[in-house]
């Protein structure tokens, strides 16, 4: 008798959970449609009303980011404006009608900016190369830079001699994580060893400098603060012609955002505003100048 | 009846619960995509052979030293103290210190040291810190092996004029190794799973290849290929040990009947 009560409990409780759930999905989808007409601030649709929370992973790195680094943040400051990313999440926010201090910056390892469901922060601007197959789960600003890909390696050593692609196959490189530098060493350089992939930038330097990696195949500008911050006695081989369809940033978005139209917007004044390249000028104009391998 | 019932129940009520959620569909798109399961099983199979062979190659070495360390700290008298403590000491510390840092500390830590005689590789570093880490583990499953063998046991062994080392060897260990097998094992497939930890030095063990597919697609069903190969595993070994176990009980209940 005592089984068959808590079996009917068991029974009625389940019921009412599954009825608070459909309850749910009915008020999330008419939250969705109503918001975002356009793309005045009171009408975008944010995770905190009147804030524009911005992700990026921790630490952030130059020339990314700048400024002093300051708790929470390591390496720099997100919040400084200073650094191309910060420079240009500041510049979007401004043109959406937000002031500096209505800028909120949250940490977003690059794990989590993908994962289904709610999402914590309005966008995520993190080096996060555009693929149609990314776009398949979230929603992907237009460029904000078009990166090209670079191989570090440390002066000395049989690699930095190389002057085509074909002469880094015989090489043990590595990458990092989630970067399209893999995808790049895998699809392009095809190496005869069996690619290093790293879960942090840290691991993957630190790799190069215990020369258990030959090369270290980053984005230009990532690849000028390596070679100029991390690892003492490296420098760039070179950096690599673009193949197919040039590779861009975006920033990501919740899939299906209605603030994402309005970030576009945003971003295409700034292009034709040159308001960007001013910005990319400032802090990524040393990313221009490195040799390209055949 | 009212038990199979009440299980029906339940899980129809949880499928239904989970499938009806708002967000099933893209859950069900990010988790459990057969295309994309598909796609990326082929890589993460090979990937997993890596896997497979640093847990074969550091068991052997584990289940060695382990028992060393197990034997030695069962050692009796004062004489043996400094080596009960070290044992103490070393099952101590590896088993609190976290496997991802020794992983780290030993994969990155010894190549730093730029000596000739230091090996690179990181899959050599990564079994020598789970062949450190899980010995900790293993010696204190032999210990209570060990002890669990009743003293009465080498007592009446050495009364028959057996050296300490021969009542350990002939007595003592075969009973209390016996005794340990099942938690042997769970050891064994905590050690099979730690083994992707190692894909931390950059080794594209299966774990790491599922997350490389992961974020090149923001898909999350690599994972779950993955799991499927470590899973596909364990399930088969521990039925292996059950059997074992069983074989034995037999074997010694017809011996005792005869």
């Amino acid at each position: 008798m005592a089984k068959l009560a808590s079996f009917a409990i068991l029974v009625a409780s389940l019921a009412v959970l599954a009825a608070g759930c459909g309850g749910s999905s009915g008020s999330s989808a008419e939250s969705t449609s109503t918001s975002g007409a356009s793309c005045d601030k009171g009408d975008l649709n944010l995770v905190k009303p009147g804030t524009l929370t911005v992700g990026t992973d921790n630490p952030a790195f130059p020339p990314w980011f700048g400024g002093d680094e300051k708790a929470p943040w390591k390496v720099s400051d997100p919040r400084s404006g200073r650094g191309f990313e910060s420079a240009v999440a500041y510049a979007v926010a401004t043109n959406l009608g937000f002031a500096h201090e209505e800028v909120s910056w949250i940490v977003v390892p690059f794990n989590t900016s993908f994962a289904p469901g709610k999402k914590k922060f309005d966008l995520d601007i993190n080096e996060i190369s555009f693929t149609p197959a990314r776009a398949k789960t979230v929603d992907f600003s237009s460029s904000y830079y078009n990166v090209n890909q670079a191989i570090v390696g440390l002066k000395g050593q049989p690699i930095a001699k190389a002057t085509s692609t074909a002469d880094l196959k015989p090489y043990k490189l590595g990458a990092q994580l989630g970067t399209t530098s893999y995808d790049y060493i895998v699809n392009n350089i095809k190496p005869s060893k069996k690619p290093a992939v790293f879960d942090t930038n840290d691991a993957a330097v630190q790799s190069l400098k215990n020369k258990q990696i030959d090369g270290l195949v980053v984005d230009l500008p990532t690849a000028f603060y390596v070679t100029a911050a991390q690892v003492p006695n490296s420098s760039i081989i070179g950096q690599f012609p673009t193949v197919g369809t040039p590779e861009h940033f975006g920033m990501v978005l919740a899939k299906g955002n209605s603030l994402t139209k309005c970030v576009n917007q945003a971003l295409s004044e700034l292009k034709a505003g040159g308001a960007l390249s001013a910005i990319q000028q400032k802090w990524l104009a040393k990313a221009a100048g490195a040799p390209v391998l055949k | 009846m009212i038990a199979v019932a009440s299980t029906i129940v339940v899980f129809v009520a949880l499928a239904l619960l989970v499938t009806n959620a708002p967000g099933w569909p893209e859950v069900k798109r990010t988790f459990f995509d057969w295309e994309q399961f598909k796609a990326s099983m082929p890589e993460i199979a090979r990937a997993f052979l890596l896997n497979v062979k640093m847990f074969c190659i550091a068991e052997v070495f584990i289940l060695v030293f382990a028992l060393v360390l197990a034997v030695l700290r069962s050692l009796p008298g004062p004489v043996f103290f400094p080596l009960r403590a070290l044992a103490i000491v070393y099952a101590d510390f590896f088993r609190g210190v976290p496997t991802i840092l020794v992983i780290a500390v030993l994969g990155f830590g010894a190549p730093a040291l730029q000596l000739k005689s230091v090996p690179l590789s990181t899959t050599f570093w990564g079994i020598v810190a789970l062949v450190l880490v899980y010995t900790a583990y293993v010696s204190e499953v032999y210990r209570a092996g060990i002890e669990s063998v009743h003293p009465s046991q080498e007592a009446a062994a050495r009364s028959l004029g057996l050296s300490r080392g021969q009542a350990l060897r002939f007595v003592v260990l075969p009973q209390a190794v016996r005794r340990v097998v099942p938690p042997l094992l769970n050891d064994f497939i905590g050690l099979q799973k730690d083994t992707a930890l190692v894909g931390f030095l950059g080794s594209v063990e299966a774990f790491k290849q599922s997350q490389i597919d992961a974020a090149a697609t923001f898909n999350y069903t690599s994972y779950l290929a993955a799991a499927v190969l470590f899973v596909a595993l364990t399930i088969p070994l521990a039925r292996l040990t059950d059997w074992l176990i069983a074989r034995d009980r037999r074997r010694r209940q017809t011996a005792r009947v005869a």
